[in-house]
């Protein structure tokens, strides 16, 4: 057990996951001799050579197409897009062909191919590198979605993506790559996909959120101690979700706020809203609410404070339910 | 360094007109060779028009003609070794049947049947690609992976000139010259996308100008000339075998057809210089050029025309014989492992079926 940060978690899990298996290759924008923008794949070509670790040309849609080609070849491709917003021109690789391919072909061919980007606000970066796409992955059929919120979670969701047989896409809180240490198990740690983890239990209301907005959550859970009791629900995968876990948590609560960092309308917590409209209505006690980003473009960061979810309006919401 | 530069303005050509343009001829080539290649290009055409009078009869859905195309399809083919890699768009839906693939395969994927799906190493051919150009990066991609494991494979990958203005062509082409990955960029240049004529894709001199900016040779053949065709090809496969990375092909023809069945061309393109084209198309032509060698006798023509009908007639039964899919397939080859939400889903969909 080490203590790393959350992309040394990353990079650690890399080292592992190519040493035990010649056919995982890493590829993507200045992942080679740079060692990504982030240090994500640091000392990955040096070990393992230039073909496993591929300094690709900056096209996305190339990078996510040839990774398509790669797995028909016998490769299991990691492609790294270097920013959430960066990631869109893989879209039209992503929707039309590598959440379908294996269907196409009656299942029986694999695409165990995996997409990593770095995402969400809070760094005082530049336009478009501060985006939460994860919707538009999630709603993507043939396709799944992971994204962590530990440096523990950060290493074995990473390992269970590269092994696994469909292609998953993982979305890493860039927000927490250096500001978040924890505890890493050393060697293989893998942390099965379709598995939420209850971050913190409590018995009044559940906070179901993920990626950054799990620390968020727990830091509301806080401000609330002696006021209410605060489950928090780190959902970990988007797709396939963990419903039982999800029930489970809001069965015994009874109240639920979601938290997203991506714009509210169509996203991800609308679903799990929906989840619990359809299988949870006796067990509410009120009803569900919703703390999102708002529908804007995500804005200069001179306000993006205002715009990004925060203790204070967690707190608030929660107060509501407990009012209701 | 291989010279790029300039690609060729002139199309190469193998068979004359029987006038004032000479015969060539291809070395290597036996007579058995010709007339497979004759086998092949009649298989084509066969397969096209009987599937376009199948949509007549509703018995296919709608259909991507792809008749004058035939040569740039077999000619190609012809050039590869059955380990080779084929990425079709849908123009070349049918270019299995050059490795056997059934027809009841194809008439089934245009039958919107499951039984047309097939696991593309029984065949080394890809699924068919119906958004303009996204294969050739899987094309690429999948030679430039080919060539990491040592296997000696090359790939082609089938696009027309409307996809060469598409992203996905020029990052696929742009990454396989990096990677000096052995892929053949096939483009069948028939000089219409739909209802918009080349011109209007590009203010390139010819397609095969594009293949300078990703530093690989482009050759420039006429597509309805199936040895020419195959000669292209043969060279682009050699540099490919040797390590020297990609070759473009632009094979030119003239798209003397609907561009599917739900297509009324009339609205767009001079009908008289269809006729002009459909004249000179490439089974007639090259039919000419071997009766001219004396190699094909009119009976020999008609026994292989005859094959053909009769393994399309078999294909057409065969395909309608297949039982209603069943709609559990639903859920079926999404995921490897599908979520247990698709047990919910399926169970509640059989509940409301049944009544």
């Amino acid at each position: 057990m080490a203590e790393l940060t959350l992309v040394e978690a990353i990079n650690d899990g890399f080292h592992v996951e190519l040493a035990r298996d010649p056919d995982v290759m890493v590829m993507g924008e200045d992942v080679g001799r740079a060692g990504g923008v982030f240090r994500a794949t640091a000392g990955l070509r040096d070990r393992f050579g230039p073909d496993r670790c591929v300094d690709t040309p900056l096209a996305e849609a190339g990078i996510l197409g040839s990774a398509v080609g790669l797995c028909m070849a016998g490769w299991r491709p990691v492609c790294e897009m270097q920013y959430d917003a960066f990631s869109y021109p893989c879209l039209d690789q992503l929707i039309t062909h590598v959440g379908r391919y294996r269907w196409r072909t009656g299942g029986t061919m694999e695409f165990p191919l995996v997409v990593r980007m770095p995402y969400g606000g809070g760094v005082r970066a530049p336009e478009l590198h501060d985006d939460s796409p994860e919707a538009y992955y999630a709603h993507t059929p043939g396709v799944k979605v992971a994204i962590p919120s530990t440096p523990g979670d950060a290493k074995g969701l990473l390992a269970a993506a590269i092994r696994d047989p469909d292609p998953v896409v993982i979305l890493e809180p860039k927000l927490h790559y250096r500001t978040m240490r924890g505890e890493v198990p050393d060697g293989e740690h893998v942390v099965p996909l379709g598995q939420a983890r209850i971050a913190r239990e409590g018995n009044d209301v559940t906070l179901v959120a993920y990626g950054a907005m799990v620390p968020l959550s727990e830091q509301a859970a806080d401000a609330l101690d002696g006021e209410a009791s605060v489950e928090v629900l780190d959902i970990r995968t988007l797709k396939p979700l963990d419903e039982e876990a999800l029930l489970a948590s809001a069965a015994k609560t009874g109240r639920v706020v979601i938290v997203q960092e991506a714009p509210r309308t169509a996203g991800y917590g609308a679903e799990l809203a929906a989840i619990l409209a359809e299988k949870a209505m006796l067990d509410l006690q009120s009803p569900v609410l919703r703390v999102t980003g708002y529908d804007v473009p995500y804005p200069y960061w001179q306000i993006e404070d205002a715009y990004m979810p925060s203790i204070e309006r967690v707190v608030d919401a929660v107060r509501k339910l407990l009012e209701f | 360094m291989t010279e790029v530069l300039p690609a060729e303005r002139d199309l190469r050509r193998v068979i004359g007109d029987g006038e004032t343009v000479p015969d060539g001829e291809v070395q290597g080539l036996s007579e058995a060779d010709l007339l497979e290649l004759h086998r092949w290009l009649v298989l084509l055409r066969t397969y096209d028009e009987r599937s376009v009078v199948y949509h007549r009869q509703g018995r296919i859905g709608t259909y991507a003609i792809f008749w004058n195309h035939e040569a740039m399809q077999a000619g190609s083919v012809y050039a590869l070794e059955r380990g080779d890699w084929i990425f079709p768009s849908y123009r070349e839906s049918a270019i299995g049947l050059l490795r056997g693939m059934p027809p009841s395969t194809l008439l089934s994927w245009w039958r919107g049947h499951p039984a047309g799906w097939w696991n593309p190493r029984d065949w080394n051919v890809a699924s068919i690609c119906v958004p303009i150009a996204t294969h050739v990066p899987h094309a690429a991609g999948f030679a430039w992976g080919s060539k990491l494991r040592g296997d000696p494979a090359c790939t082609i990958a089938y696009f027309g000139d409307g996809a060469t203005s598409e992203g996905a062509f020029h990052e696929g082409a742009n990454l396989a010259g990096v990677m000096r990955a052995p892929l053949i960029l096939f483009c069948n240049n028939n000089q219409w996308a739909i209802s918009t004529p080349v011109e209007a894709q590009t203010a390139a001199e010819t397609l095969a100008d594009k293949a300078a900016g990703y530093g690989i040779p482009g050759i420039r053949v006429d597509g309805a000339d199936v040895l020419a065709v195959y000669e292209a090809t043969r060279d682009a496969v050699s540099r490919a075998r040797a390590g020297e990375g990609p070759t473009m092909i632009e094979a030119v023809t003239y798209r003397a057809a609907p561009h599917a069945t739900a297509d009324d061309p009339s609205a767009y393109i001079d009908p008289e210089r269809v006729e002009e084209e459909r004249q000179r198309e490439c089974v007639g032509r090259y039919e000419a050029y071997l009766r001219r060698l004396g190699v094909l006798s009119a009976e020999a023509a008609e026994a292989v025309r005859a094959e053909a009908a009769d393994l399309m007639r078999a294909g057409i039964a065969e395909a309608e014989a297949e039982p209603p899919a069943d709609p559990a397939l639903l859920f079926s080859h999404a995921y490897a492992e599908p979520p247990a939400s698709f047990d919910a889903d399926l169970a509640e969909l059989r509940r409301v079926l049944d009544g």
